[in-house]
């Protein structure tokens, strides 16, 4: 395939794959009966979800057209993006309902998707830590840790997304969370299978 | 609870479907019911609770059933007029606005049933919230499921110790 028609199809495919289950949550009924904090709150959380399938993508290179260096930067906005919409997500729902966010934040809450969310959500802050003093971490401490967060993120907050019922609906919320998965088991593995065939090669 | 009484066993017996409904093997009332547990508070089944909601006819514009039985510790008597309350995120108003709350006593079978409008589900999961805190028997908060968001109905059963 041309690399123009290959790059056409992964952009169309990835704006695809975020539109239609923000367009949907955008359309849910259930918003005709939430104040604004709490609409607010719940989109914080949709496009956090969405950023995740993102996340992965940015950091090997994998979209087209963007420099690897431009990548690379571009994964460090999203992800400060990212522990933003976390904390405006936590503080918008806090302020809904403060009982139920202080349940799940000290792990008491009677809904199950809670402590994925949590559990997502530190990983995410100790990732985005582990980022601001990489450079006093050897290349292979920081990939290994760094990954192993990211990998409890992504996990974590799909888990967390597919339990929940609210204005995401089901189908297109599945198939954003199966990707993300992928990608990011893609994204953990793929340097390693690199290495693995240079190694190899010089054999 | 005096006038009750005598005809505990039959009513126990004669109102089997409506009083049985949420406890399965509840097959021999007499026996079975000798052993009856309190009803725990459920997790977060407090929260967002205002004490002192009114008596209502219904909450809001209705349409939304909330039914259940009241009974006591050990023999199951049902116990009547005892003072339920509910709350939840429905059409009209969040979980946290006074609007949203309402109460009602159960009648002489220990039965209550109140109307609100339609729950919608909230912070992730369809659910009421049922509180008995009236003093005579030990509080209990419940925290029950919609089974669906399509519901239009829900039933939460109380069995309650004395303070």
């Amino acid at each position: 395939m041309p690399r123009r028609t290959r790059a056409f199809f992964i952009w169309t495919g990835l704006f695809l794959t975020l539109g239609i289950p923000l367009g949907f949550a955008a359309s849910s009924e259930y918003l005709a009966w939430r104040d604004p904090i709490y609409i607010s709150a719940g989109f914080a959380g949709v496009i956090a979800l969405c950023m995740l399938l993102v996340q992965p993508l940015l950091a090997a290179g994998w979209l087209p057209g963007l420099h690897v260096l431009r990548s690379r930067r571009a994964h460090r906005l999203v992800g400060i993006a990212l522990v933003v919409l976390v904390i405006v997500h936590v503080a918008g729902l806090w302020f809904t309902s403060p009982p139920d966010i202080e349940d799940a934040l000290l792990l008491l809450s009677p809904t199950p998707f809670s402590v994925w969310g949590v559990a997502a959500m530190w990983a995410l802050f100790a990732a985005a830590l582990l980022a601001a003093v990489r450079r006093q971490l050897s290349p292979r401490t920081w990939r290994l840790a760094h990954t192993s967060l990211a990998s409890v993120v992504v996990f974590g907050g799909a888990v967390h997304a597919m339990l929940i019922e609210g204005t995401m609906e089901p189908i297109s919320k599945g198939v954003l969370c199966a990707l993300a998965a992928i990608a990011t088991a893609a994204a953990v593995v793929a340097p390693w299978l690199r290495a693995r065939e240079r190694a190899s090669g010089r054999r | 609870m005096s006038e009750i009484g005598f005809e505990r066993r039959a009513l126990l017996l004669g109102g089997g479907a409506l009083v049985t409904a949420g406890f399965a093997g509840f097959e021999l009332p007499a026996a079975a019911a000798a052993g009856l547990a309190a009803t725990p508070t459920m997790r977060g089944g407090a929260n967002n609770y205002i004490p002192g909601a009114q008596i209502v006819e219904r909450i809001g514009g209705g349409g939304f059933v909330i039914s259940g039985t009241v009974r006591r510790v050990g023999d199951g008597a049902p116990l009547a007029g005892q003072r339920i309350q509910m709350w939840a995120h429905t059409k009209e108003g969040s979980e946290s606005d006074p609007r949203s709350h309402g109460a009602t006593l159960t009648d002489a079978n220990g039965v209550f049933r109140l109307e609100m409008p339609q729950i919608i589900p909230a912070l992730g999961q369809a659910h009421a919230h049922l509180a008995y805190d009236s003093k005579e028997f030990e509080t209990v908060f419940l925290r029950p499921l919609l089974s669906s968001a399509r519901d239009t109905s829900l039933e939460a059963h109380f069995v309650l110790q004395r303070a």
